[in-house]
């Protein structure tokens, strides 16, 4: 671990202008993702500038819309047990409880679970070369250890995925992202929030430097009634997704009136296509639609060296999940058994 | 003088206890010193090659840096191999850390940055630039295999595979029912919870005192004098607490080495402990690509048994573990053909990781005999009744006692086995598909000589003592209650102290064979205080014993009596008082009975069974149920007993289902070095683990009639688990980890 600075700003003001003057600052609040990149070398920030004392991110309010707008600095575990989150965005909570480990839930904000970076194997060994850590040095995973790499979205540079859960619950609820800069503030959609590789897999969202996260405001419709988060994985707790899917239905009678659907584990990003969703518009919720609506969502998924099963895995668990959610049978993450 | 017993045999719960969950017991990187320097490891990044170049000069700049310690500037230790040829080091030219430029692994450590704190090291060490003259590595066991050779040297207690028996290929060929695949195992790093460490504290004058993490303080000892030329009288090794090893700390790490050459040249103490990444750049269980052949009646009776291993091992030791004779020791078999050899390739040396080679070779061989089971259209526990054996047919001995069959019969029961049906995927529940496996497991039951010291104070308080350690198993425990019992005294009156390479000479812990070894040492050396203090006893003025024959007393609750008459005694306290004795201190050693050796085989066996629930379309593993049997001797204590066996399960399930340590060949090195990515079971994992303890009576295994259960939780739990798959889905798997991708049923048809 490098040696560093350490401020505690007292404002948001405060906090942008002192990231604004060092590209090599980093904000912290949980800190379960960059001490550990920092112990391994990954993150050097000259400076760490500590948010955990900023006045009023730590809340969940409700909005002028009927959304809520839950604070930057809330713990997950705070915000899965949210009786508000439990009753209307049931889908939030599972995802949340899905990830990591009570302790890890404890620590982690809203915000830094957003900023969560990959967990690709080479990424975290500095004995490697990896794009992502210093662009054009390669990517031995394209051709290497990739069984748990995407399928979607990928780059000649980079194959890493997205590894929130949380993520990809907040991609199918369409929620917002507000950021504060230097400039004031502004909204971020949650699906232009995170980016693809391309060429420049260094960057994994669409948040400046001189910005910081504020809040995250859902919208008012949360699919309480017919959602699920069904997350795949090597062992029963505390693992990554190897897919995971977030499913949020409006039905209309007896036939599918609007469908959300994101995927997780399966590319840099939480994974959506509205073109998937609008086929089960008005369709019954059968294992035809279904299928159909996985087809799309998977439409050009490449399989590398050791991960091609995830489509087809990824296709069956969108299937799985729908069924699910049509039938208001949301997956448990306590009960282990698949429903 | 036979005394009777209290403590054994009953559940106890670990006298060292409440010092582990309160903190109290220190392990290895805990212990300081007022001028305790810390060295952190720099490690190799390419996996065969030269150093071509350090740059040191932006670390040594850093305010706190000791000294950097490389090839290039190492002091000197012993050049002849046996010098660093620890107790259990197989055939081969130890690895020698820093001895020159030349890399022969990923991981290896190439640099000890010292520093005044630990995270100064740490720091100047990610300031170390270092250029490598890499070369052509070779790390797949795949494309080394057909370099297998069989090792020229043997590894000292490693039983190489028995020569053939009858006309195994030719029986194979004409059986009417064959079974013939290969199968494999990822490789499993140990994990244990402690890293590595080692606190050398400088005592001045040369001498020095060593905190290390290690299942062996006399190993450790004799490494550290044989390296760096030491007298024996001016190093002392202690390891009294080991946060887990499973073999991991049988030999001396490097770690180690690097500590004490820093200490030595510092002239100061100085840590080292090991990363949790540099944990997996230790010892680790092989890649062993194994080939079982069977050939059987139509009823399932073997007439061929052909098990071929070929393993991996570095290009510096042949390390060897016992893999393929299992095949020929839990059944019967006339025609028996079993080889075994070794591919180098560019990793570090594996190490022994829980019952290494039984876990590997019963696996292949369980799951074999459960394919024959199907192809034969046999009940896979009938399977294993019908060819059972009696005798150990590989060393043509009878053994000293073996329940297994009782195992098979009691585990059944409790399973509910009778109500299994048999065809593959036929108990489906809803979208699970449930599966009911068995398999059988075997570990040698070894006893090794080893020394205790008793010594009885007047005070009425016992302390025993041997160089041997408690890795988590209960040693202190099992060794309190069987001094407590020898001398009639209650368990708080007893002290057990291990871990310290002053006390009476002990084998490394390892091998199962801890609780017959040290076990009997310390009832011998109790003994002998029993009899001195029968002695005094009867010498006493007045005393009630004084024509009593040492048969006819007993030890009980700090008094000798008369068996005949409880009313008379004299107390302990009193007969020491009567001989002037302040203190009754006697040392024994207790060896295996080389006449039984010669005549008998010792083994333990268990019988586990299991069950699974698999996703039908999504491939995802549950195991729900755990029944194991075990059949290992006399059971010191249930309680601590019952959790080695849980604690052998787990570690089976998680070779089952979930461990893997994945290499990159390309760069020659492991890659998911951290507990995030490299899979152990968490609890959601983990059902309810039913043990039963066989009733076995054995008096030739060690003198206390135990045998040991280190290892044979583990060692059929991977088959089991494998075989309970196969029951629910009808997919073989032949490679573990069963990781889901491996499971997911082809895609239906019709469908791109």
């Amino acid at each position: 671990m490098n040696r560093f600075a350490y401020l505690r700003p007292t404002d948001i003001a405060e906090a942008v202008r002192a990231i604004a003057a060092d590209p090599s600052a980093r904000f912290i609040a949980g800190g379960t993702n960059l001490l550990d990149l920092m112990k391994y070398e990954v993150e050097r920030p000259t400076r760490l500038i500590d948010i955990t004392r900023l006045p009023g991110l730590d809340a969940v309010e409700e909005t002028a819309s009927g959304g809520l707008r839950i604070g930057a600095l809330v713990p997950n575990a705070d915000l899965a047990h949210d009786p508000r989150i439990a009753a209307r965005y049931p889908l939030l909570a599972s995802a949340i409880l899905a990830g990591a480990s009570p302790q890890l839930r404890n620590a982690a904000s809203t915000g830094g679970n957003l900023l969560q970076r990959t967990r690709c194997y080479y990424f975290y060994d500095v004995g490697t070369p990896c794009n992502k850590r210093a662009p054009g040095a390669g990517c031995p995973a394209i051709d290497g250890v990739n069984r748990i790499h995407a399928i979607l979205g990928t780059s000649t540079h980079c194959i890493a995925t997205h590894p929130s859960d949380m993520c990809v619950a907040l991609a199918a609820l369409e929620a917002k992202v507000h950021v504060a800069g230097p400039n004031g503030e502004r909204t971020i959609a949650i699906g232009d929030f995170h980016r693809l590789p391309e060429d420049r897999p260094d960057i994994d969202t669409t948040l400046a430097h001189d910005e910081i996260i504020v809040a995250v405001e859902l919208p008012a419709e949360g699919f309480a009634g017919h959602c699920t988060y069904l997350k795949l994985r090597d062992r029963l707790s505390y693992a990554f997704a190897l897919v995971s899917v977030a499913v949020g239905l409006a039905m209309d009678g007896d036939a599918i009136g609007r469908a959300r659907i994101a995927l997780g584990g399966v590319a840099h990003k939480p994974w959506r296509v509205p073109e998937a969703e609008a086929l089960l518009q008005g369709r019954p919720p059968t294992e035809e639609s279904y299928a159909a609506a996985a087809d799309r969502l998977l439409a050009g998924a490449r399989a590398y060296r050791d991960n091609g099963f995830k489509i087809e895995l990824a296709r069956r668990a969108i299937t799985r999940g729908l069924a699910q959610a049509a039938s208001g049978t949301p997956q448990s993450q306590t009960d282990k058994r698949i429903r | 003088m036979a005394n009777g017993e209290t403590y054994f045999g009953t559940a106890r719960g670990r006298v060292d206890g409440p010092a582990k969950v309160t903190g109290s017991a220190r392990y290895a990187a805990e212990f300081a010193a007022a001028d305790l320097a810390h060295g952190h490891v720099v490690s190799a990044a390419i996996a065969k090659g030269r150093i071509a170049a350090i740059e040191t000069a932006a670390a040594e700049a850093v305010h706190g840096v000791l000294r950097i310690f490389t090839h290039a500037n190492r002091p000197g230790t012993a050049w002849r191999d046996a010098r660093y040829r620890d107790e259990v080091a197989p055939p081969g030219s130890p690895f020698r850390p820093l001895h020159d430029a030349k890399i022969v692994f990923s991981g290896q450590p190439i640099a000890l940055v010292v520093a005044e704190d630990d995270a100064t090291a740490r720091y100047a060490a990610s300031l170390l630039r270092v250029r490598y003259a890499a070369e052509p590595h070779a790390t797949d066991l795949e494309r080394q295999r057909g370099q297998a050779y069989v090792p020229r040297r043997k590894r000292t207690g490693i039983a190489p595979p028995p020569k053939p028996r009858g006309d195994a290929q030719k029986a194979f060929d004409a059986a009417p029912v064959r079974i013939d695949h290969e199968y494999r195992v990822a490789v499993e790093h140990h994990n244990p919870m402690e890293p590595h460490a080692s606190t050398v504290i400088w005592e001045g004058d040369g001498r020095i005192t060593v905190h290390d993490k290690i299942q062996g303080v006399q190993n450790s000892l004799g490494y550290i004098t044989g390296v760096f030329g030491l007298s024996q009288k001016n190093v002392r090794v202690l390891s009294p607490f080991v946060g887990g090893a499973f073999g991991s700390g049988l030999r001396p790490q490097y770690q180690l080495f690097l500590a004490v050459m820093a200490a030595l040249d510092l002239k100061r103490s100085v840590r080292v402990e090991l990363t949790r990444d540099q944990m997996f750049t230790l010892g680790y269980r092989p890649a062993t690509i194994q080939r079982v052949a069977l050939g059987a009646a139509p009823d399932g009776t073997l007439q061929a048994i052909l098990h071929d291993a070929i393993a991996g091992t570095s290009t510096f030791e042949d390390y060897q573990e016992v893999v393929v004779n299992w095949s020929s020791l839990l059944y019967h078999c006339d025609n028996v053909a079993l080889t075994y050899r070794l591919a180098q390739i560019d990793t570090y040396t594996p190490a022994d990781m829980r019952a290494p080679g039984a876990t590997l070779g019963v696996f292949a061989l369980e799951s074999a005999i459960d394919e024959l089971a199907y192809a034969a259209g046999v009940d896979p526990l009938e399977i294993r009744r019908r060819n059972y054996t009696r005798t150990d047919e590989n060393e043509g001995k009878d053994f000293t006692s073996k329940e297994l069959m009782e195992c098979y019969r009691l585990g059944a029961e409790r399973f509910g086995w009778s109500r299994r049906s048999a065809a593959p995927r036929s108990m489906r529940e809803g979208r699970e598909l449930v599966g009911w496996g068995v398999a059988s497991g075997a570990w040698e039951a070894m006893m090794m000589k080893t020394s205790a010291r008793a010594a009885l104070t007047a005070d009425g308080r016992l302390e025993v003592a041997t160089a041997t350690a408690d890795i988590g198993t209960g040693t202190y425990t099992i060794l309190t209650q069987i001094a407590a019992d020898a001398l009639g005294l209650p368990m708080e009156s007893v002290t057990a102290r291990i871990g310290d390479s002053a006390l009476p000479h002990s084998p490394v812990e390892g091998g199962s064979w801890t609780a017959a070894s040290a076990g009997s040492a310390v009832q011998a050396a109790c003994r002998a205080v029993r009899e001195k203090l029968f002695s005094a006893a009867r010498a006493a003025e007045n005393s009630p014993l004084a024509n009593a024959d040492p048969s006819h007393v007993r030890f009980v609750n700090g008094r000798i009596v008369l068996a005949a008459d409880p009313a008379r005694f004299i107390t302990v306290a009193d007969a020491m008082r009567a001989a002037g004795l302040e203190r009754l201190e006697e040392e024994a050693t207790a060896s295996p009975d080389s006449a039984t050796q010669k005549r008998y085989s010792a083994y333990t066996h268990s019988a586990i069974f299991a069950e699974v629930r698999v996703d039908a379309q999504l491939g995802v593993v549950r195991v729900t149920r755990i029944v194991n049997a075990v059949a290992a001797g006399r059971i010191i204590n249930p309680r601590t007993a019952r959790s080695q066996i849980i604690g052998g399960v787990v570690f089976g399930l998680g070779m089952a289902l979930t461990e893997e340590s994945l290499p990159d060949h390309a760069l020659g090195r492991f890659m998911n070095h951290n507990l995030g990515e490299y899979h152990i079971p968490v609890n959601a994992d983990v059902p309810a683990i039913d043990v039963i303890f066989v009733d076995e009576h054995d008096d030739k295994a060690s003198p206390l009639g135990v045998k040991g259960l280190g290892e044979i939780g583990i060692v059929g739990s991977a088959a089991a688990i494998a075989n309970a798959v196969y029951h629910a889905t009808g997919t073989r798997v032949r490679s573990l980890p069963m990781t889901l991708d491996k499971l997911l049923p082809e895609k239906p048809a019709g469908r791109a």
